[in-house]
């Protein structure tokens, strides 16, 4: 096994046990970037030197004390929209393609006090918005798997990154299935936490009652050790919950009950992915589960009522980009268009930010503006808890959730992208998730030809103990 | 249904400045979308509430004080800035 593939635990091994250095282990990376990522892109910006003065550091320390945290040493991928102090941040947009960040996020604070080597920095759609990573206004992402298809969105480039060995891991956020869709087309393991369970301090906010950072990895027990590095309560993101850390817990197998949703597998769906996912609940009943059939009857409404919640959030946190603070601004053009304050926004905003990211903050205004606001938005939050208590019903049956991440696998460049209803529909299965705020695991479980498919296994709140242990039991029974 | 006037206003309300060009074919896309989100009006929501995360139940406040430990030296976030002029963040004229 050459080093970029391998495994947090596996890598961790080798630095302890002196079978590589982390300076090596680094440089195998960074030479990898070099020669693969002109044709996939995941990478926007690489910071070399500071990689590989931390590797040496770490090396330092395992000469001297020999025991070192299991995330030191070990190189990953950030994606573009999480703040890392001192490196540009540009969110996939034009709008802060000159922006450094002042100071780290709350989850690169801990992954550097335990001594994580950051590579770089991974594309995305424009502020997360999107599902193929075309929409970053710095160009597309490629599919390692098939280099003419989209490796999913928004966190394209950190599911890219992994699936071709270009970071052991990756951080991702997740408003609507931003780590679990593109984790299902490249075929890597992506985790979705429980709203609150890892701060959002220093995420480029999209929509904060939906927003979740976590792990893109390439297995289930790298995505375990992730999560546990980056959870946890922080007085500086209040919505942050200090959950109880349920360790080395035992879930019996034949005590599991596994809930399918039949609205999950209609009309929509491909045939193929559909096979894929019956076989791998199957072998999940063959191990031992009980597998039982649900009912979430408000299913059909989670994609409208999150393209009215999104959006409306959007409007509101994009507010920021004026175009005064920082970011771009009409102000520095040559051109002397703008002369009083209202152009310098209009200009600003105008030019600065992308297509979607436009159409977004249109449909959120409208669904705030006066007159709309009950038919849109309030109505949206309404129906928001009927699709809460369809879960929470489920989850008096069953112990968990299983459907497909995504109804289809890895479309090609191009083939949604003038049309953006057709996009949305691609997180069908990934919202109702982000709306209730539960945790939610991504699963490779085979594949439809060379392109993978991701089991969706969804969990109770705080429950990513049990969702990350039948993810790992899957992975030992293949 | 969304008419151009309207698309208009809501930019000036989001403060984005379009092109003619934009308008038309944000007014064809937002038509589109919103007529996908009439499927809500079908749902019964009478007796229901507005939705919350039912962990999050209390309001966290905190002091109004500076926290030492966060403080950032202000020229590290002004040099953000494209136009300042004596520590502070300059900005156009609002009144002609």
């Amino acid at each position: 096994m050459s080093l970029p593939e391998l495994t947090i635990s596996r890598a961790h091994q080798g630095l302890i046990k002196k079978e590589f250095s982390a300076l090596e282990l680094t440089k195998a990376f960074l030479n990898k970037i070099k020669e693969k990522n002109k044709e996939i892109f995941a990478y926007l910006t690489l910071i070399e030197n500071s990689a590989l003065s931390q590797a040496k550091k770490i090396d330092n320390l395992i000469s001297s004390k020999g025991k070192i945290p299991i995330l030191a040493g070990i190189p990953l991928a950030v994606k573009d929209n999480i703040l890392v102090e001192g490196v540009k941040c540009s969110a996939g947009s034009k709008i802060l393609e000159n922006y450094t960040a002042p100071y780290d996020a709350t989850v690169i604070k801990k992954i550097k006090t335990e001594g994580g080597v950051i590579l770089g920095k991974t594309n995305l759609d424009e502020f997360a918005m999107g599902s193929s990573t075309e929409k970053s206004a710095f160009g597309p992402t490629r599919n390692p798997n098939d280099l003419s298809r989209v490796p999913g969105g928004s966190s394209g480039g950190s599911a890219a990154a992994i699936a071709a060995d270009l970071a052991v891991y990756a951080l991702g956020s997740d408003t609507g299935g931003s780590i679990r869709q593109p984790a299902s087309f490249c075929g890597v393991v992506g985790l979705k936490p429980t709203y609150g369970a890892v701060s959002r301090y220093g995420l480029v906010a999209f929509a904060s009652s939906l927003d979740q950072i976590g792990p893109l990895t390439k297995t289930v027990e790298d995505a375990r050790i992730v999560f546990e590095a980056v959870s946890g309560k922080d007085e500086l993101d209040s919505t942050s919950v200090g959950a109880p850390k349920i360790q080395n817990s035992k879930f019996k197998i034949q005590n599991t009950k596994i809930g399918v949703p039949k609205e999950y597998f209609v009309k929509g769906i491909d045939p193929e992915v559909e096979k894929v996912i019956k076989k791998a609940i199957k072998k999940y009943e063959e191990m031992g589960v009980k597998i039982e059939e649900i009912s979430l009857p408000h299913t059909e409404y989670a994609l409208p009522v999150y393209y009215i919640i999104s959006p409306s959030e959007a409007s509101a946190n994009l507010a920021r980009f004026d175009g005064i603070k920082y970011g771009y601004s009409a102000t520095s053009n040559q051109q002397p268009a703008t002369s009083n304050l209202l152009d310098v926004y209009l200009e600003s905003r105008g030019q600065g930010f992308g297509e979607e990211v436009r159409r977004r903050i249109m449909l959120g205004t409208y669904a705030l503006s006066a007159g709309y606001y009950e038919a849109y938005y309030l109505r949206a939050q309404k129906i928001r808890t009927l699709i809460k208590n369809d879960f929470e019903k489920a989850f008096k049956k069953v112990d968990v959730v299983f459907t497909p991440v995504s109804p289809f696998v890895a479309f090609k460049l191009g083939e949604k992208i003038e049309d953006p209803l057709s996009m949305y529909l691609s997180d069908v299965y990934t919202i109702s998730v982000n709306l209730i705020g539960l945790p939610a695991l991504s699963l490779p479980c085979g594949q439809v030809g060379q392109l993978p498919v991701g089991l969706q296994i969804i969990g109770r709140p705080f429950e990513e103990n049990k969702i990350l242990f039948l993810g790992q039991i899957f992975e030992k029974y293949e | 249904m969304i008419s151009n006037q309207e698309v208009k206003h809501i930019a000036k309300l989001a403060r984005l400045g379009l092109t003619e060009k934009e308008i038309k074919k944000m007014e064809k896309e937002l038509s589109l979308i919103l007529d996908y989100m009439e499927k809500l009006k079908k749902v019964d929501i009478k007796e229901v509430e507005v939705y919350s995360h039912s962990w999050l139940k209390e309001n966290i406040i905190r002091e109004d004080e500076v926290n030492e430990k966060l403080k950032m030296k202000n020229e590290k976030l002004l040099g953000l800035a494209p136009k300042i002029k004596n520590g502070y963040l300059k900005v156009k004229s609002i009144l002609k």
